[in-house]
C-alpha cells in the first residue's frame, strides 16, 4: 500500500521534479496519485499528520486488487451522497419548493438504496462507516445545496463511467450500470434547477464525440477527499 | 484524463494546492496555462486515436464490432428522430411559448449529441459501419398517433422519452459484452450516461409541460402511453442481485423509490423488438 504522507513529503523534497523533462505518461502518473494524496491529507487528516496512531489516522483501505475493491469505492461515494441528501432532506433551504423537496426526498432514498445495496452485497468486505465533513456546504441556502448536489452527481457519474472497465464480473458491471444512469438522471435534474438546457453540456459533455466524463478513482478521491474526514487509502490501482 | 481540471477541482477546496505541488506558484501557473492549451487542442485527436490504439480498425474483435454496429444502428435512428423534430416544415409542433422556445434548444442540443454519437461510431468501427435507414416510421407502426403532426406535440415528447429511455436500456444491456475491453467499454458507458441525461431532461419538459412524470423512472411503464409497454419491462424490480431493496436494513426505501434506483437493461432482441416497429432492423 502506498503511503500517501511519505508520498507527498516526497513531492515537497523534489520540487524541481516539475522543471525536469519527465515523460509526459509518468508526468501523469505522478501528479494524479499526489494529487489525491495531497487533497485527502489537506481536506481530512491533518490533525493525524504528527500522530499516524491516532485513532481514525488509518481510516479505510480500497484495495484493488480484485472487483470487492471497486464496490468498495462506489460504498464510499455512495454513502458520501446519501449522507448529503439525508442532510439536505432533514434541513431543506429556505423556501423550497414542494416539488423540489419530493424530489430531494427521492434522491434521498436513491442514495440510502444505493448505500445499503453496497453493504449487504459486500457483507463482511464491506468498508466501515465514512465520516463526513459537510462544513463547506450552507445547507440553509438553495445555491449552496444545489452547486453541492450538481458536483456529487456529476463526480458520481464520471467515477462510475470510469470504473466500469476496472470489473471483471459481468454482474457487476450491469449492477454498476444501473446505477449509474440514475445518477445521471439526478445530475440532468439537479442541473435543470440551476440553469436550464444544462442538463448535458459542455462541463460534462464533450461536444465533438458526445461523450460523458470518465474519472479514475484517485481524480475522483481528490475531490470526493475534501468532504470526507476519514482518510481514504487507495492500493492495488495505478493509473 | 485532464489533469488541469483535477487540479482546478481540487483548488476549489483546497486553494494552496499549487503552493503543495511547488512553492513556486507562478512557475506552476504558467506550467498547466500551457498544458491546458496543449490538452485542449489533443482531445479530438486523443480521443480519436484511442481505438486504433487498443486495436486498430482492422482488427476489432467481432463481438466488440457487433456491439457498436448494435449502438450505431439505434443513435441512426435517434438522430434522424431529433433532425425530423427540428425541420422547420414537418418538424415537431413546438408551443410558441418560452417553454416551447427553450424546449426547442433542449432538443437542438439532444440531437447534436445523436450526430455526434453516430459520426463517433462510425469512426471507431471504421467503412464497414451500418448505415441510417432511408426513412422511418414515426408512428411505430401505428402504436402512436404522428409525433410530428400539427398538435401532436405532447406524442412528440412521449415518443422522445420512450426513445432515450431505450437508448439508455440498450446500452446498458450491451455493457457486460464489452468487459475487459478497456477503452471500447469506457466510450460506451460514457455515451449510456449522456443518454440518461438526455431521458431525464425530456421527461422534465414532460413534467413543465404539465404531464405528471418524474426524470426517473418509477415502476414499470410510466410513460402514460401503454403501447410503450414493452419499453418499460422489467423496470419495475425491486430485488437486485438477491437482495431486497424494498425497506433495506430497515430504512424507509418503498417500492417506488426502490424502482426508481436501479434502472434495468434490456436484451439484444427486446431492443430489436421495440425498434422494428419504427422501421429499424
Amino acid at each position: 500500500m502506498k503511503n500517501l504522507q511519505e508520498e507527498k513529503e516526497m513531492l515537497q523534497e523534489e520540487s524541481s521534479i516539475f522543471n525536469s523533462t519527465l515523460q509526459r505518461r509518468s508526468f501523469l502518473q505522478y501528479a494524479g496519485a499526489g494529487a489525491a494524496g495531497i487533497a485527502l491529507i489537506a481536506a481530512g487528516c491533518k490533525k493525524d499528520r504528527n500522530n499516524p496512531m491516532e485513532p481514525g489516522a488509518t481510516g479505510v483501505t480500497l484495495d484493488f486488487k480484485d472487483d470487492f475493491g471497486v464496490l468498495n469505492y462506489a460504498y464510499a461515494l455512495e454513502q458520501l451522497e446519501a449522507a448529503f441528501y439525508i442532510q439536505v432532506a432533514a434541513t431543506p433551504y429556505a423556501n423550497i419548493s414542494a416539488a423540489e423537496l419530493a424530489y430531494f426526498k427521492d434522491i434521498q432514498f436513491h442514495e440510502i438504496a444505493h448505500r445499503e445495496f453496497f453493504k449487504n452485497a459486500l457483507g463482511a468486505a464491506a468498508i466501515g462507516s465514512l465520516e463526513v465533513d459537510f462544513s463547506k456546504i450552507n445547507f440553509a441556502d438553495r445555491t449552496s445545496v444545489l452547486g453541492t448536489a450538481k458536483a456529487f452527481e456529476d463526480l458520481g457519474v464520471s467515477a462510475y463511467n470510469g470504473a466500469g472497465s476496472l470489473l471483471k464480473s459481468t454482474v457487476y458491471l450491469t449492477l454498476a450500470g444501473k446505477i449509474v444512469s440514475v445518477e445521471a438522471r439526478h445530475a440532468a435534474y439537479i442541473r435543470e434547477l440551476i440553469s436550464p438546457n444544462s442538463f448535458s453540456n459542455v462541463e460534462v459533455v464533450d461536444m465533438v464525440n458526445g461523450l460523458d466524463k470518465s474519472r479514475n478513482p484517485l481524480e475522483v478521491l481528490a475531490i470526493a477527499g475534501g468532504f470526507v474526514k476519514t482518510k481514504i487509502n487507495v492500493t492495488n490501482f495505478n493509473a | 484524463m485532464n489533469i488541469v481540471d483535477i487540479l482546478e477541482e481540487i483548488e476549489k477546496v483546497d486553494g494552496e494546492v499549487y503552493e503543495r505541488f511547488s512553492p513556486r506558484r507562478t512557475a506552476m501557473k504558467e506550467f498547466f496555462n500551457i498544458g491546458k492549451k496543449v490538452s485542449l487542442a489533443a482531445v479530438p485527436m486523443a480521443l480519436g486515436s484511442m481505438f486504433t490504439k487498443a486495436y486498430g480498425q482492422s482488427t476489432l474483435p467481432s463481438g466488440v464490432k457487433a456491439v457498436l454496429q448494435f449502438a450505431l444502428t439505434l443513435e441512426h435512428f435517434e438522430a434522424a428522430f431529433y433532425t425530423q423534430a427540428l425541420k422547420a416544415s414537418g418538424g415537431a409542433d413546438f408551443p410558441g411559448t418560452a417553454q416551447g422556445t427553450s424546449d426547442k434548444t433542449a432538443i437542438g442540443i439532444i440531437s447534436g449529441h445523436e450526430t455526434s454519437h453516430v459520426n463517433f461510431l462510425k469512426g471507431v468501427i471504421g467503412s464497414d459501419a451500418v448505415t441510417a435507414k432511408a426513412s422511418y416510421d414515426w408512428t411505430a407502426s401505428g402504436a402512436f398517433p404522428n409525433p410530428f403532426a400539427v398538435g401532436n406535440y405532447g406524442v412528440f415528447l412521449a415518443v422522445a422519452q420512450a426513445l432515450e429511455d431505450t437508448g439508455v436500456r440498450a446500452y446498458k444491456g450491451q455493457a457486460p459484452a464489452l468487459v475487459g475491453q478497456g477503452g471500447v467499454l469506457t466510450a460506451a458507458l460514457n455515451i449510456h450516461s449522456v443518454e440518461a441525461r438526455h431521458a431525464a431532461k425530456i421527461r422534465y419538459m414532460r413534467s413543465q409541460n404539465g404531464f405528471a412524470i418524474k426524470p426517473w423512472i418509477t415502476g414499470g411503464n410510466d410513460s402514460g402511453v401503454p403501447n410503450a409497454a414493452a419499453v418499460y419491462a422489467g423496470e419495475e424490480l425491486t430485488t437486485q442481485a438477491t437482495i431486497s431493496i424494498i425497506g433495506i436494513n430497515g430504512t424507509a426505501v418503498n417500492a417506488a423509490a426502490a424502482s426508481e434506483s436501479f434502472d434495468e437493461p434490456l436484451t439484444t432482441q427486446q431492443v430489436l423488438d421495440i425498434v422494428k416497429l419504427f422501421g429499424v432492423s
